[in-house]
């Protein structure tokens, strides 16, 4: 019998999401897949595997049991988490024990959480991908009750942890020149960049709205736009002026102007955002934003060399009377988001 | 003509070739034909290719390729023929959806005849003989945008939103009609039912109809299509379906 995992119950926004579905924009079906496609990479790193499909969780989790020992490592958006009241570290891989309960609540810092399985999620694929497409009608939330197939474990480390980067407080996001930027006047340009915007609570897989006190962005012609191909990370600006970032789950084409184009290595920043997080837009030339994809695609790449045990092994410790042994230890109760006092 | 077709980058993720500031016929057919030229060549660097009314996109990875290597190649295809008189594609297919028009199932038949300002036996008369073409597909997976219809149905969309048509419906506004993958808010007018599923995501073909497919619309009443629906599997909705030469 293959292991698997159950929902004991879920949270409000929970979904299996892996690197979505290419190949049928032509058909109205955008990609999908995980909002933050750097933490499916953060996760295989933590178990030693390869990049798959997590459970993504979108403000808060939820409780999980499994019937056999599974490794589980969490990533995104850093949530309160612990295994039967013992408080785990996020951004870490731990064992899960046969029956024991994981809960996870709400987010501390982001948005997007993400709960990745050793030997992944092994649930059936749709249309080549594992992910729900929910604005699609293509798949399902996950619901209470839920038992989902697990692949076989081939790894057996536990107690990994990464180094946690700075993408989930708002911040600097970098764009570039699209389609219709010739449409926004320079004054308009220059005040969009020149705005500090708050992400909107309106914001979800689709695309997330930006906030500012002045007044719109509007285009010269706003309306009078042929409907155009849509791609992730588009900045659209619809008929009150604000600008709408489009995410993994837009519609395929849409006819509102496109002021820039958010880069793909800055699109988590976007998703990961909470709610009233200071963004400001950056426009970068063409060479510059090949550079930042570049780097990007090279940090990816190094993960796994950036893991750190959790609790070192002693046996491997040559200068262990150096340490502290118990002044490390963690409460079962406290939170382990907050300074000891 | 200069000015057209235009070439442009869609941020680092492909390039974007449009034949017309607005829709017009031989503009489809330009996008159409070149999405198909593009996919025949099967460039290495291009990962997917879509068309929207007037356009042609191309997904290629521009932080990896060079925009401009992109650009002189596709001059050199764009040069190589009048895209604008260029034939559709073949393989294509005809369908016969059929479709109750007006009653409680699409209850905006009157209204959109009214502005259109015939009558609405006429307004049924001619939209159930016309056979219109999928000038692109979007919004929702498989949703069909159809045309064109003859300057008759160049209406305009309604001031406000209609708060949801069902699957299946077939509203119309601007000299095109769209068949309804899902339930949805819509500006357009809803004047015909069909039991076609335009998105199939348990079945091998989960895209009924491709850019460049013909549909009809034969008049059904409401007992047909009740029947239809007690009967249908396929999500077919009764659409009888042939090949195009």
């Amino acid at each position: 019998m293959s292991a698997t995992l159950t929902v004991v119950q879920a949270g409000p926004a929970l979904s299996i999401q892996d690197f979505g579905r290419t190949g049928y924009r032509a058909q109205g079906l955008t990609k999908g897949g995980a909002a933050d496609p750097i933490a499916l990479h953060e996760g295989a790193a933590l178990l030693r595997q390869p990049a798959g499909a997590a459970i993504e969780m979108v403000g808060a989790g939820g409780t999980f049991t499994s019937d056999t020992d599974l490794r589980i490592a969490l990533t995104g958006a850093a949530m309160t988490a612990n295994i039967d009241g013992a408080a785990i570290i996020w951004n870490a891989s731990h064992l899960l024990p046969a029956g024991a309960k994981l809960t996870i609540g709400g987010a501390t810092g982001g948005t997007y959480g993400y709960l990745h399985i050793g030997g992944g999620l092994a649930t059936p694929e749709l249309m080549g991908s594992r992910s729900s497409h929910l604005s699609a009608g293509l798949g399902a939330a996950l619901k209470t009750g839920d038992t989902l197939a697990i692949g076989p474990d081939k790894g057996s480390d536990t107690g990994m942890a990464l180094p946690r980067d700075n993408r989930f407080d708002g911040g600097t996001v970098h764009v570039v020149e699209s389609m219709q930027t010739g449409h926004f006047s320079v004054e308009t340009r220059d005040r969009f960049t020149q705005t500090t915007f708050k992400r909107d609570p309106r914001a979800n897989r689709q695309g997330v709205r930006m906030d500012s006190d002045g007044e719109g962005f509007f285009s010269d012609g706003q309306l009078s736009i042929v409907s155009e191909v849509i791609v992730q990370g588009d900045i659209q600006i619809t008929g009150d002026g604000a600008p709408f970032v489009l995410m993994c789950e837009s519609q395929t084409t849409g006819g509102y102007p496109r002021i820039a184009t958010v880069l793909p290595a800055d699109l988590p920043r976007v998703a990961q955002a909470p709610t009233g997080a200071a963004i400001r837009f950056e426009f970068v030339s063409l060479d510059k934003a090949i550079a930042i994809e570049q780097r990007a695609a090279a940090d990816l790449k190094a993960l796994p060399g950036k893991r750190y045990p959790l609790v070192r092994n002693p046996a491997e410790m040559r200068d262990l009377l150096a340490y502290q042994l118990i002044g490390g230890a963690v409460s079962a109760n406290a939170n382990p988001f907050e300074e000891e006092s | 003509m200069t000015d057209w077709p235009q070439i442009r980058r869609v941020g680092l993720s492909g390039i974007l070739i449009t034949f017309a500031e607005a829709m017009t016929e031989p503009a489809n057919r330009a996008a159409l034909a070149l999405r198909a030229a593009v996919e025949g060549a099967d460039w290495p660097e291009v990962t997917e290719t879509s068309t929207s009314l007037v356009s042609t996109f191309l997904q290629v990875n521009l932080a990896l390729t060079p925009a401009e290597e992109m650009t002189e190649r596709l001059n050199d295809l764009l040069s190589s023929r009048d895209w604008y008189k260029a034939d559709l594609p073949p393989g294509r297919t005809l369908w016969h959806i059929p479709t109750v028009y007006g009653t409680d199932l699409a209850p905006q038949l009157e209204e959109a005849a009214e502005v259109a300002g015939v009558d609405p036996d006429e307004a049924i008369r001619q939209i159930s003989e016309a056979r219109v073409r999928v000038l692109t597909i979007g919004f929702a997976p498989g949703q069909p945008y159809l045309g064109e219809l003859s300057e008759t149905w160049n209406i305009p969309r309604q001031q406000t939103l209609s708060k949801s048509v069902p699957a299946g419906a077939l509203i119309i506004a601007i000299r095109q009609l769209v068949l309804f993958t899902n339930a949805s808010p819509t500006g357009w007018r809803h004047i015909g039912q069909t039991a076609f599923r335009t998105f199939r995501p348990e079945s091998e073909e989960a895209f009924a109809l491709s850019p460049g497919d013909e549909l009809c619309f034969p008049a059904i009443n409401t007992a047909e299509l009740e029947k239809i629906r007690s009967n249908d599997q396929s999500g077919d909705g009764g659409a009888s379906r042939e090949v195009l030469a």
